[in-house]
Formats: C-alpha cells, sequence, structure tokens
C-alpha cells in the first residue's frame, strides 16, 4: 500500500504538492505548524499511488513517499 | 514496502529559509541526489555564492566556500587545479553568475577547467528585494524597473546558456527548468550528467535552472510556476545546447 508522509515542520504551505498529486490525496489544512505556516495534510491516504510527484515538487524536502 | 523517496543524504536537516514555493529547495535537492547517486560526499567541495543560496554551507554535508560575489567560478577554478581528485561545484543565482560573475564564469568556461556550475535563474535579484537583474524579461516589473523593463533604456535579457555554448571549452552546456514533476525528472538526468562529465574529467559542465521568485515576482507559488511555462522557457528555451560525448547515466 503506498503511502505518503509529511514532515509538518518543514512544511511552508506553498501548495506546489497538492497541484502536483494527480490522486488529490494532500490539502491545505487549517492546522498552523511551529513556524507559523499553514501545512498541507494527507486528506485521502488510501488513494495514493506511489508516484513521487508532490515529493518532486517540493521545495523544502518535507514529503517521504513508501511504495 | 520500501521508501522510495527521502531526504539525500549529502543535505543536513536545517530546514531551508527560502520563501514557500521558492525553486531553490528543489535544485539543492537535486544537486544533492547526484552528489549520492555518485558516492562523492566526502571529497566534495562546493562554492556558494552572494544572494539567496548564500546559505550552502548550512544545507549540504559537503565542505563548502563562501565565495565573494560573482567570483565563484574563480575560486573553484583555484580549488580544483589545488585538489584535483575532488569534486568541485559552484551553485549560483542570476544576480550573481550574469551580472557581477560574468567575466569569471566566461574564462572559466574557456579554460575549459574541471568544474560543474549549477545556474539558478530567477530572472530577478531575489534576496536584495527584487531589483532587476539581466536576466529579468521584457516589461517585467522590478523594484528598479517600476514600468516593465525597456529594451531602450535596460537592453535585453541575457542569455547565458546561449552564450556559453558558443564557446570550445565547455563539456555540456544545458537549461533545464524544476516547474513540472516532469521538467524536475529531466532537470534530474542533466545536473547527473553535469556531475558525470566533471568525474570523467571531460572539463567545465554548466547548468542553468529555471527557477521562481513568488515573492519578488508578487506571485503565489502556482501562478509563478505556470509564468515558468508561459513566459520564462519561451524566451530561454530548454535543452542541452552543447555536448561533448553523450552518456547516458540512468
Amino acid at each position: 500500500m503506498p503511502k505518503v508522509e509529511i514532515e509538518i515542520e518543514r512544511c511552508k504551505g506553498c501548495a506546489l504538492c497538492v497541484d502536483a498529486c494527480p490522486e488529490h490525496v494532500l490539502e491545505l489544512g487549517k492546522g498552523i505548524n511551529l513556524s507559523g505556516y499553514q501545512h498541507v495534510v494527507v486528506v485521502n491516504p488510501d488513494a495514493c499511488i506511489g508516484c513521487c510527484r508532490c515529493a518532486e515538487m517540493c521545495p523544502d524536502v518535507a514529503l517521504a513517499v513508501w511504495r | 514496502m520500501k521508501q522510495v523517496f527521502k531526504r539525500p543524504e549529502s543535505m543536513t536537516d536545517k530546514p531551508f529559509h527560502f520563501c514557500p514555493g521558492c525553486h531553490h529547495g528543489i535544485v539543492h535537492r537535486l544537486v544533492a541526489e547526484a552528489l549520492d547517486h555518485f558516492d562523492v560526499r566526502e571529497k566534495t567541495v562546493g562554492v556558494a555564492s552572494v544572494g539567496c543560496s548564500v546559505f550552502l554551507y548550512d544545507y549540504f554535508a559537503v565542505d563548502v566556500i563562501e565565495a565573494p560575489h560573482g567570483r565563484a567560478a574563480a575560486v573553484a577554478t583555484g580549488t580544483k587545479r589545488v585538489l584535483k581528485d575532488h569534486i568541485v561545484f559552484t551553485y549560483q543565482g542570476d544576480g550573481d553568475l550574469a551580472a557581477i560573475g560574468t567575466a569569471e564564469v566566461i574564462h572559466a568556461a574557456n579554460r575549459g577547467d574541471n568544474i560543474t556550475v549549477i545556474f539558478v535563474n530567477n530572472g530577478i535579484y531575489g534576496m536584495t528585494g527584487g531589483q532587476m537583474a539581466p536576466t529579468t524579461l521584457l516589461g517585467q516589473r522590478s523594484t528598479t524597473s517600476p514600468y516593465g523593463r525597456d529594451c531602450n533604456r535596460d537592453g535585453y535579457p541575457i542569455k547565458m546558456t546561449e552564450m556559453l555554448a558558443a564557446l570550445e571549452g565547455p563539456s555540456l552546456v544545458s537549461r533545464v527548468a524544476v516547474n513540472t514533476p516532469g521538467n524536475v525528472k529531466k532537470a534530474r538526468k542533466v545536473i547527473r550528467q553535469a556531475f558525470q562529465m566533471q568525474i570523467e574529467g571531460k572539463g567545465f559542465s554548466f547548468v542553468e535552472v529555471l527557477s521562481t521568485c513568488p515573492t519578488n515576482w508578487g506571485m503565489t507559488p502556482q501562478a509563478a510556476n505556470d509564468r515558468i511555462a508561459e513566459e520564462m522557457i519561451p524566451y530561454f528555451p530548454l535543452g542541452t545546447l552543447k555536448q561533448k560525448d553523450v552518456i547516458d547515466v540512468l
């Protein structure tokens, strides 16, 4: 089962990963991290296909992908 | 199930200081992945420029020299000539490489010095607050061109890749972008090729990466990404302009 994990303290909420995901697994959440950024959350974990497109686009290397 | 994407070992754990959506982080990661790929972390020297890329030493787990503004290619030349068995790369922005450092990079390329130059072109001075750079597009607004860049007053955006490809010295001269996952994959391949050239002793390799600066362009990260495809790539076409030998490292 492919999965994606977000290191929320690294996330700056640019949401480039949200646009890159073809399966709409990610979404910009309501929560705020310690740096004051609205961070991305995994809303649809079962849909993840492990394609790594989100991680490729993440400028802060906040994502890790298993497949 | 195995981990197919993780933080490269050549990077430290320190979070980036870059603005949200800045492509510097992606380019940092691609360079670190290339160092991991060739397993040269222990014998690599990076040369940082002045600009947003100045904190290279915080983010890379390799030795880094902080060069004076624009002089990274000259510092890398000296380093490589003293430490011949080391991998030496510079990481420069457009305000550094294409403005104050034009002479250094052109002569390093012309000599064919065996170094790798990563040139991040976002078309603006990012760290100092969005002034016009030599690579700013015509009509683009910046703090020093508030009505847009005018070719009669400011000249035309400089195409470093085309200039360097005209020289005999370089072994690889290429332009890539990191605005889509597909382009990131292509950029990864080209950056690996650039380091491969150096490892094989083929001489100067140069990779220009088109990058965004959402803060100083006054755009959201998504709109800035779209601008790369709509405005920058038509003026700065992607592709490898010069390659001495075709190497497939994948």
